[in-house]
């Protein structure tokens, strides 16, 4: 059979070679003119990035690819350098994640709030709850069936420090642990008939189709500030650190800040823009 | 959301009325999936002509493994180059992960089970005294090696359509390894995983209708091919 490995053999590397040479093509051609970043799924799914980044590319040249998931697997994807830069909503987390030098700075970009959402009768009576945590209590006590994102994206890591804020670990079948995006979390609920916790940019992108309602809002407890953060150059010198310097200056300068606030869904402005505020926590 | 009549209706109206995101999406599908089985192809064949006729021991283990293979779930081969592309991981220099060619390579080890396992089988299935004739009869190797390829040419052809039926459809390894990117990584599945998440049911319809159409249009293929060859065969 020497002849017959051999022919195996063969294949198999006219396989490997097709594959090194499709890699170079595909791969090596343009690099440096591609900035990836991981986000949220609420920056992408509310449209902003859709309507930001072709501007970018029309200024500077760079591609921006847009790799859209929570907030937890975001940083993660930093921390082992499969991106060249964060945009994420969880301070505590980016915090630690520049702590620890696998992000170079964190800048704030824009801010929202996050706004409590329910079934239109309200049976937990959550609208007259006197703050965020008081009105988690009240789904959790009356029974009303709450269904979290379960997915440690930025938003789930708020919903779990207004439950911890209170000492409460939520459990029981009204508990609904779905690991998906914030879309399909707020079709979940409302399939549901539930309550839950989401960013008020996503809401106002899906408000149309859903028959939810908004039932707690405005509580400083629900402030939701996004952040920018380079990949550190120094864990990973072959990113693209400068087309990641590009966009966070693209996006935090003049022209990004007023496309941030100028982007309107039905009417209402998702995000505010924060580069140049000192009140952003 | 609306009626699905209203869905369909709108999904028609985006494929015809040549909306360019939804084309794009479709040729990305097309050059990654065909460009896996164009590479998976001749390694398929030559182990599959391995199995068929070779003689060696761990042979019967190899066809198990290809066989258990075949129900290897996507998301698992998609976990496991992730893993291994990250630039954590041990291939982690060739900065793959998120990019066309990561996708390719995912789709390149889901083909391999099925052209390997199918191929075999129908190499297995012609007679194996064709290729005693042949080569008594004075033929190379490499020209009985393509009798018993036409010989098997059904079998290997359906192992084609079958194993492309699989990778273009799969939208587990897709997401994991391709990340979603629009306009470069976004393939039919992934697009409908994302497009049914933010209620946007046309879009999904006019995919998942490309998807049927290719189906159909492929099957009605083999079978005009196979029906031409019955007399013969």
């Amino acid at each position: 059979m020497g002849k017959g490995r051999m022919t195996t053999l063969k294949g198999f590397l006219i396989g490997l070679l097709s594959l090194s040479l499709l890699g170079g093509a595909f791969a090596a051609s343009e690099r440096d003119k591609i900035v990836r970043l991981a986000t949220t799924t609420s920056t992408d799914n509310s449209g902003l990035l859709g309507d930001l980044l072709p501007r970018f590319t029309r200024v500077t040249g760079y591609q921006v690819h847009v790799i859209a998931v929570g907030t937890g697997k975001a940083l993660r994807m930093g921390r082992d350098g499969d991106v060249d830069v964060v945009l994420v909503h969880a301070p505590a987390a980016e915090r630690k994640f520049v702590r620890d030098g696998h992000g170079v700075q964190r800048l704030p970009v824009m801010f929202n709030d996050f706004v409590l959402v329910g079934p239109d009768d309200d049976p937990a009576v959550v609208a007259k709850a006197k703050s965020a945590v008081d009105a988690l209590r009240r789904i959790a006590e009356h029974g009303g069936v709450f269904v979290s994102r379960g997915d440690d994206s930025g938003t789930h890591k708020k919903e779990r420090g207004l439950w911890a804020a209170q000492g409460l670990t939520p459990s029981g079948v009204w508990y609904r642990e779905v690991g998906q995006g914030m879309g399909k979390v707020l079709q979940i609920a409302d399939e549901l008939n539930a309550y839950t916790l989401t960013d008020r940019g996503t809401w106002l992108a899906y408000r149309e189709k859903s028959r939810l309602q908004v039932v707690y809002q405005g509580h400083e407890e629900l402030f939701n500030p996004y952040a920018i953060i380079q990949v550190s150059a120094q864990r990973y010198p072959d990113l693209n650190h400068a087309g990641a310097k590009a966009l966070i200056d693209w996006i935090r300068g003049d022209e990004g800040q007023q496309a941030i606030a100028a982007y309107r869904k039905s009417g209402e402005q998702l995000f505010k823009p924060s580069a140049n505020s000192v009140a952003v926590r | 959301m609306g009626s699905i009549a209203e869905s369909t209706q709108q999904a028609l109206v985006l494929l015809f009325g040549g909306d360019p995101d939804l084309w794009v999406i479709i040729g990305i599908s097309f050059k990654v999936s065909l460009t896996a089985l164009l590479i998976a192809t001749p390694f398929a064949i030559a182990m599959a002509f391995l199995l068929a006729f070779g003689r060696f021991p761990g042979r019967r283990l190899l066809i198990t493994t290809f066989n258990t293979l075949l129900s290897f779930p996507a998301v698992v081969v998609g976990l496991t180059f992730y893993i291994l592309l990250s630039r954590q991981g041990p291939l982690g220099e060739w900065q793959l992960l998120f990019t066309q060619p990561a996708m390719v390579i995912g789709q390149i080890a889901l083909a391999l089970p099925i052209l390997i396992a199918m191929g075999h089988s129908s190499l297995q299935a012609t007679d194996r005294r064709a290729w005693e004739t042949a080569r008594t009869l004075g033929a190379s190797r490499t020209r009985a090696v393509m009798t018993l390829m036409r010989e098997a040419r059904f079998g290997l052809l359906a192992a084609l359509l079958a194993a492309f039926g699989r990778i273009i459809a799969e939208v587990g390894a897709s997401m994991m390894l391709g990340g979603n990117i629009l306009h470069y990584t976004r393939n039919i599945p992934t697009a409908i995983a994302l497009e049914t998440s933010k209620g946007e049911f046309a879009q999904g319809i006019a995919l998942g209708l490309v998807l049927l159409m290719m189906a159909f249009l492929l099957n009605g293929l083999l079978q005009v091919v196979q029906g031409k060859g019955r007399p013969v065969a």
